[in-house]
């Protein structure tokens, strides 16, 4: 089988151009490139079907002359699939704008303390200095002159106070 | 013990009816229970007596499959196979059948007693547990499918509801943690999507005992594209490293039942679909070195994330990531011992790490946190609570003589007897990886439950009562744990200690299943009827 050169071509920009929008921080555009991929990777299965032919109906054409009818009910069913998780991502981002004011995907708020307390040279909240019943408790020996941790953190951690 | 000989002509008829149920009936009751969204009550009585009836058809098919039957499949529809959908009932997906409908029908219970349904703050009343039922629908549905399409779709059933369980009630850090969770999914999905594709135009075929036929007939580097493109698209489900990031993540924002059986089932669906493929599709162990070294990055920096963690569901999250690992090592073994050994992990993983977030969800019940910096004491203030988290930590652990033990021990052997500097390697790892949980474990033991809580000034600064990770405790803080969240709990732990007692006979099972992988032949002869009696083997 040889495929179709321009079905090939539609699918590969269809899918580049979804993944270049995936890799957006915008859930709206996110949305987009999930469309344009979904398409793409359908059109991909118009490709796996062979050549075209005609509708796969006894009766109405010669069984040699029908196309593959496989492919087209699995696209059918991926079409479906794809329309409901666009209208669920849809959902999602008019939530993200209700509740932000913006459709950004935002970073773990944990992750980034983590690698803050890096970046301060400070031990994890999970380290335990075992000094409780010492006058300064939660205090790293040989890391006195850092800031407090709770201070460098409060600037960013401003949108995760507050929430509702 | 009845003759398997009678056994499988007086049984084939009726186990055909059982194996439809575990798809059909979730669904079934899905609708119903939207139809009656009103009615709280009926709606529990559905889903909790669907489930129980799935769990039941799960055990008598895992006892036919095993004991007399073999493998059995059905046509859905009547099709005939090549045409249709079959649904394959053989020992692998009839044991995850069976472990996956118990932990959802515990969780379901522990969920009514939370009230995640009808109490929570924020939550809409009626459509938890139709996409509960919908979730247990799309992971029978995953483990049943003998088409590669009908896998995909059941994956999809399972991951729409899965993104509304995580998002319930819409709150911030649920919308910003379901937004990851939804983008990477959906990723994934594409690319099965597209390898679904290549392999129909490579093959003409998407039914998996016809292309365990014919994908060996085509060319073998076309095959090797089609191979890694499926397990990349598995990998994200199952949260192979580089493909776990996610994971830990969008997890722990979820109400705690929900949690749990997203990380006891959805990861291991993934788990499931690798050793199909590698077993029943490419059977060749082309990707086994590359599978080696996913598993070793998946365990050592699975395991390395959790020690940072200082929320107890995150730790937890970057346990399961870690754990993953094992399974995908003794998947990558490719030996009946690996394979073996992989399958007993997966039972006893989906008991245990569903249990410790469901006692997570206690602990926070409690001490209205699971941040470690603001827990203390709860060994003398909740002594119930500790026991039930102790024992399956313990477990998960691997410490002697619990089940987390003995899967590590098969799997390790497995290594042994391979020999080859990689699978020594992974050994090696494997036992570190156990150290290290042993350690993240008794760190949450001992500044949880052990140590005197921290003094008020001593708490984390967070005003907001949002202590670790945008976790949002939307629980009822020293409220009386009621019998129905510690039932299910305490139940999950029995049943993660009992699978040492039946270690034995469920190692018979996975060995059985393993052979019947490697063997391939009672698969495919099934499914496409050209059927050699394979009686009393």
């Amino acid at each position: 089988m040889s495929p179709n050169v321009t079905l090939v071509l539609v699918s590969g920009v269809l899918v580049a151009c979804g993944v270049s929008l995936l890799l957006e921080r915008t859930l709206t555009r996110v949305l987009v490139g999930v469309v344009l991929l979904g398409n793409g990777v359908n059109v991909l299965f118009l490709v796996a079907s062979g050549r075209p032919g005609g509708a796969p109906i006894l009766g109405v054409s010669e069984a040699a002359d029908m196309s593959d009818p496989l492919p087209q009910a699995m696209v059918l069913t991926a079409i479906v699939i794809t329309l409901g998780m666009v209208a669920f991502v849809l959902a999602l981002s008019y939530r993200s704008w209700q509740l932000n004011g913006h459709d950004e995907v935002q970073d773990d708020v944990e992750d980034r303390r983590i690698v803050r307390r890096a970046e301060l040279d400070e031990a994890s909240a999970s380290y335990d200095d075992d000094t409780r019943d010492t006058p300064e408790p939660r205090a790293v020996p040989g890391h006195r002159d850092t800031p407090p941790l709770a201070d460098a953190l409060r600037p960013d951690d401003s949108e995760a106070v507050g929430r509702g | 013990m009845v003759d398997p000989a009678t056994l499988v002509e007086g049984t084939a008829e009726w186990a055909r009816v059982l194996l439809p149920l575990p798809v059909v009936l979730p669904l079934f009751g899905a609708g119903l229970t939207l139809a009656l969204a009103h009615r709280p009550r009926a709606q529990r009585t559905i889903s909790v007596s669907v489930l129980s009836i799935v769990l039941a058809a799960a055990v008598t098919m895992l006892v036919l499959t095993d004991r007399g039957a073999g493998t059995y499949s059905v046509d859905v529809g009547g099709w005939p196979a090549r045409l249709g959908i079959p649904l394959v009932a053989d020992r692998l997906s009839t044991l995850m059948l069976v472990v996956s409908s118990l932990v959802t029908l515990a969780v379901l219970v522990y969920s009514l007693g939370q009230g995640v349904a009808d109490g929570e703050r924020g939550t809409p009343v009626s459509i938890y547990h139709p996409t509960y039922l919908v979730l247990s629908a799309g992971v029978s549905n995953a483990f049943l499918s003998g088409d590669l399409f009908n896998l995909y779709v059941g994956f999809e059933i399972l991951l729409v509801a899965s993104y509304i369980l995580l998002t319930l009630g819409g709150t911030r850090a649920r919308v910003r943690a379901g937004t990851t969770y939804v983008v990477v999914s959906l990723l994934s999905s594409m690319i099965f999507l597209t390898a679904i594709a290549l392999i129909y135009a490579a093959t003409g075929t998407v039914n998996m005992a016809e292309l365990s036929v014919r994908l060996q007939e085509i060319d073998p580097d076309v095959r090797l594209v089609l191979h890694l493109l499926l397990l990349v698209g598995f990998g994200v489900k199952a949260a192979v490293f580089p493909l776990s990031a996610w994971l830990p993540d969008s997890y722990p924002t979820a109400p705690a039942p929900v949690t749990a059986v997203f990380a006891g089932l959805l990861t291991k669906v993934g788990v499931y679909a690798i050793i199909r493929a590698e077993t029943l599709l490419f059977p060749g162990g082309e990707a086994d070195r590359l599978l080696m070294w996913a598993a070793l990055a998946t365990m050592l920096v699975g395991i390395l994330g959790a020690i940072a963690q200082s929320d107890v569901k995150r730790l937890l999250s970057f346990t399961l990531v870690s754990h993953i690992g094992y399974m995908v090592f003794g998947i990558a073994l490719g030996s009946a011992a690996g394979l073996s050994g992989a399958v007993f992990y997966v039972a006893h993983h989906i008991t245990v790490q569903t249990t410790l977030f469901l006692v997570t969800g206690l602990v926070e019940r409690h001490a209205g946190s699971t941040n470690l910096d603001a827990l203390g004491g709860l060994a003398r203030r909740a002594p119930l609570v500790a026991v039930l988290f102790f024992v399956p930590a313990m477990n998960l652990a691997g410490i002697p003589p619990f089940s987390g033990f003995l899967g590590k021990l098969g799997l390790l052997q497995a290594g042994v007897d391979d020999g080859s500097p990689l699978a020594l390697l992974l050994v090696a790892g494997s036992v570190v990886t156990s150290l290290l949980t042993l350690y993240a474990i008794a760190k949450v033991w001992n500044r949880g439950f052990w140590q005197e809580p921290p003094a008020p000034e001593d708490r984390p600064v967070r005003e907001d009562g949002d202590v670790g990770g945008g976790v949002t405790t939307a629980v009822t803080v020293g409220e009386r744990t009621s019998a129905t969240l510690l039932a299910p709990t305490a139940g999950l732990v029995v049943v993660g200690v009992a699978l040492t007692a039946i270690a034995g006979p469920l190692f018979g099972v996975s060995d059985r299943a393993a052979a019947d992988l490697l063997q391939r032949t009672p698969y495919t002869s099934t499914v496409l009827h050209d059927r050699v009696p394979e009686v009393g083997r």
